[in-house]
């Protein structure tokens, strides 16, 4: 298992340094001089050489590359051109929302998706089946932003149930000790505010949720079915054990493994679809930041931004490979 | 490794009569059944039906559309507080800046056509290119062709899109090549991973045999013999492209010219006219999602019908 581990993460390494490397000359390739592109509209000649002279632009381009990484190394990650902040500070800032959001979607997936997905790959072809698939179907295919703004209307315009944007009402004024809106609540025992958080996160959850619940539910379908033929089960049958200890032992713990690839897999999904659903509801996370960071062409914030999506994306999968060691002893002997 | 029902139980569904030894004999027997599967399948006949009308819509947008395209001669009907809803001169009603929905939606088809084919080419071609050096050459070209890939696969591919679309700028070219580039590492993946479980098939063994080139077994047998996997992505791809087309307008990187009509932009510019007339993001979204659904069930659909293994 150790050298498992240690052999994926040594993997990392190159797809480390290639992603750095790509980001780099990302910044080179913008049409025109660098510099002038990474401050766009507002270039002034003196904003163009003191960034010249931070990035070394004029420096050899392997001396420019070697100044950029050591500048990742000392957590440098470049200013924000419109807001003036350092860009890893703006990503913490915003991270816990993110999360937030995230983590209901992900919920949502996989406390819904994984029974719906095997109750459909047990009575295959019943019209609950029918049913299941073919609403996980309309789930794939509906735009995230789409599926945002319609919720937003019918939920929070028109029924009035959920609140339409932000993280909280504004006048709810309490402690933040660690930024994640529900959690605060609750450690400060303002519980009122804990639940307003969590309605707030309803709408947005649901909206960033539905494409990962219908690949969860599709996936967990045909897992399912293709184990229900295993021998194993037959045998497991045939020798007469419950059916409650057949379901649980021999056909969900082993249809669960690509399930549990694909939430990892999910997961990149979910990030990029944050900049679309905390748009439609006015989020604070990381999505609206990058958001407004296009809009104005903020290079240094999109460079800065990416890069640490594919680290947290590279890690989340790097976990995942790891769990499916733990979960099956057929990858952790080969 | 699934095994066929034995007789000592009941079937789970229609054993195949043209099962895998009958097809791996018969080159073409693969593509015949394969259609013979298509054509009873209930999925492949709406995702078909779909495509179908799409694809006219968009070639014969003109002809079909009742105005002009991208006419603001009726934006007194498009105010903050009034936007004409259907009426016999508006089958749909009339749009954020004042042209007729209809018109602007069959213009649309027209769009989103284009960019998803084009860009599903782009990262059809460059992907194949690539995974087939990959998975034909093997070795070190391997070896740096997939770290490259495991490299782009490490930003989640609508990022991807967005930061090659934020570098070159709002134009129909630049969503095409953005969308196209993020497809790129899925094609390069399955092909060389298709490829690489076809050379250890007997017919390669039997072409080796014969003393064939390897450049000859590559382009003459697997690569043919590979192809099935990769066209059933690229048609499910093209409606994620579409979708795709549709996220990156949303976000400000789509046409900046206001003549072209984009679904995806449609609903955007519904937006701060929503709470008084919701068609204005609906029927765009709607067009978008039917139009994904028709490319995803046919790409299902030819999935199942090209891998019996599938058929239960």
């Amino acid at each position: 298992m150790l050298r498992f581990a240690v052999r994926r993460i040594g993997l990392m390494v190159p797809t480390l340094i290639g992603l750095s490397l790509l980001l780099f000359f990302w910044v080179r390739i913008l049409p025109g001089d660098p510099a002038r592109s990474l401050l766009g509209q507002r270039a002034t000649p003196e904003g163009i050489e003191r960034l010249n002279e931070l990035y070394g632009f004029d420096q050899p381009i392997w001396k420019q590359y070697v100044t950029y990484v050591s500048a990742l190394a000392r957590g440098d990650f470049g200013q924000s051109i419109d807001l003036h902040e350092p860009v890893l500070d703006a990503f913490i800032d915003k991270l816990p929302t993110t999360i937030e959001v995230t983590f209901v979607a992900l919920l949502l997936a996989v406390a819904v998706g994984i029974p719906l997905g095997y109750y459909a790959g047990r009575h295959q072809g019943g019209w609950l089946d029918t049913a299941i698939v073919s609403t996980s179907l309309l789930g794939v295919v509906t735009p995230v932003f789409f599926l945002a703004i319609l919720l937003k209307y019918v939920f929070a315009d028109q029924l009035g149930l959920l609140p339409t944007q932000g993280r909280q009402d504004a006048r709810i004024d309490v402690d933040h000790p660690t930024n994640f809106y529900v959690l605060d609540g609750l450690i400060t025992g303002e519980y009122a505010a804990a639940w307003d958080a969590l309605q707030h996160l309803i709408l947005p959850g649901l909206a960033l949720g539905t494409i990962p619940l219908a690949i969860v539910v599709r996936i967990t379908r045909a897992s399912v079915s293709d184990v229900v033929h295993e021998d194993y089960v037959r045998t497991a049958e045939a020798k007469g054990l419950y059916a409650g200890t057949i379901n649980r032992r021999h056909i969900l713990r082993n249809a669960l493994l690509p399930v549990v690839t694909t939430i990892g897999l999910q997961l990149g999904l979910l990030l990029s679809g944050a900049v679309l659903t905390e748009t439609v509801f006015a989020l604070d996370g990381i999505g609206n930041y990058l958001y407004d960071a296009i809009t104005v062409r903020d290079y240094p914030v999109l460079q800065g931004f990416i890069l640490f999506i594919a680290l947290m994306y590279s890690i989340i999968n790097l976990l995942v490979d790891l769990s499916y060691g733990l979960i099956d002893p057929r990858v952790r002997v080969s | 490794m699934t095994i066929a029902p034995t007789a000592t139980l009941p079937p789970e569904g229609p054993l195949s009569p043209d099962g895998p030894t009958a097809e791996s004999m018969a080159g073409e027997s693969l593509w015949k059944g394969a259609w013979q599967r298509l054509r009873r399948n209930p999925m492949a006949l709406i995702g078909g039906g779909i495509m179908a009308v799409f694809v006219f819509v968009a070639l014969f947008a003109p002809l079909l559309a009742p105005y002009e395209p991208a006419s603001t001669e009726w934006t007194e009907l498009s105010t903050p507080f009034f936007v004409q809803g259907s009426n016999s001169e508006h089958l749909l009603g009339i749009d954020r800046w004042g042209s007729d929905m209809l018109t602007q939606l069959i213009f649309g088809a027209r769009q989103s056509l284009i960019i998803g084919v084009v860009s599903t080419l782009i990262g059809l071609f460059a992907g194949a290119l690539l995974g087939t050096l990959a998975g034909g050459l093997g070795g070190k070209v391997d070896t740096v062709i997939m770290r490259f890939v495991d490299i782009l696969l490490s930003i989640p591919s609508l990022l991807l899109a967005i930061s090659i679309a934020a570098a070159m700028g709002k134009s129909s070219f630049a969503l095409m090549v953005a969308i196209g580039a993020a497809q790129i590492p899925i094609f390069a993946r399955l092909l060389r991973s298709t490829m690489l479980s076809q050379s250890r098939s007997d017919y390669v063994l039997a072409a080796n045999a014969l003393g064939l080139r390897r450049r000859n077994i590559i382009l003459g047998h697997i690569l043919p013999n590979s192809l099935g996997p990769t066209i059933v992505q690229a048609t499910l791809n093209l409606a994620t492209a579409i979708i795709e087309v549709a996220a990156l307008s949303f976000l400000g990187l789509g046409e900046d010219d206001p003549a072209v009509a984009e679904w995806g932009r449609m609903i955007v510019s519904g937006q701060d006219r929503f709470q008084i007339a919701p068609w204005l993001a609906f029927y765009p979204g709607i067009c978008i999602a039917i139009t994904a659904l028709g490319f995803t069930l046919l790409g299902e659909a030819l999935r199942e019908a090209l891998d019996p293994k599938q058929r239960r």
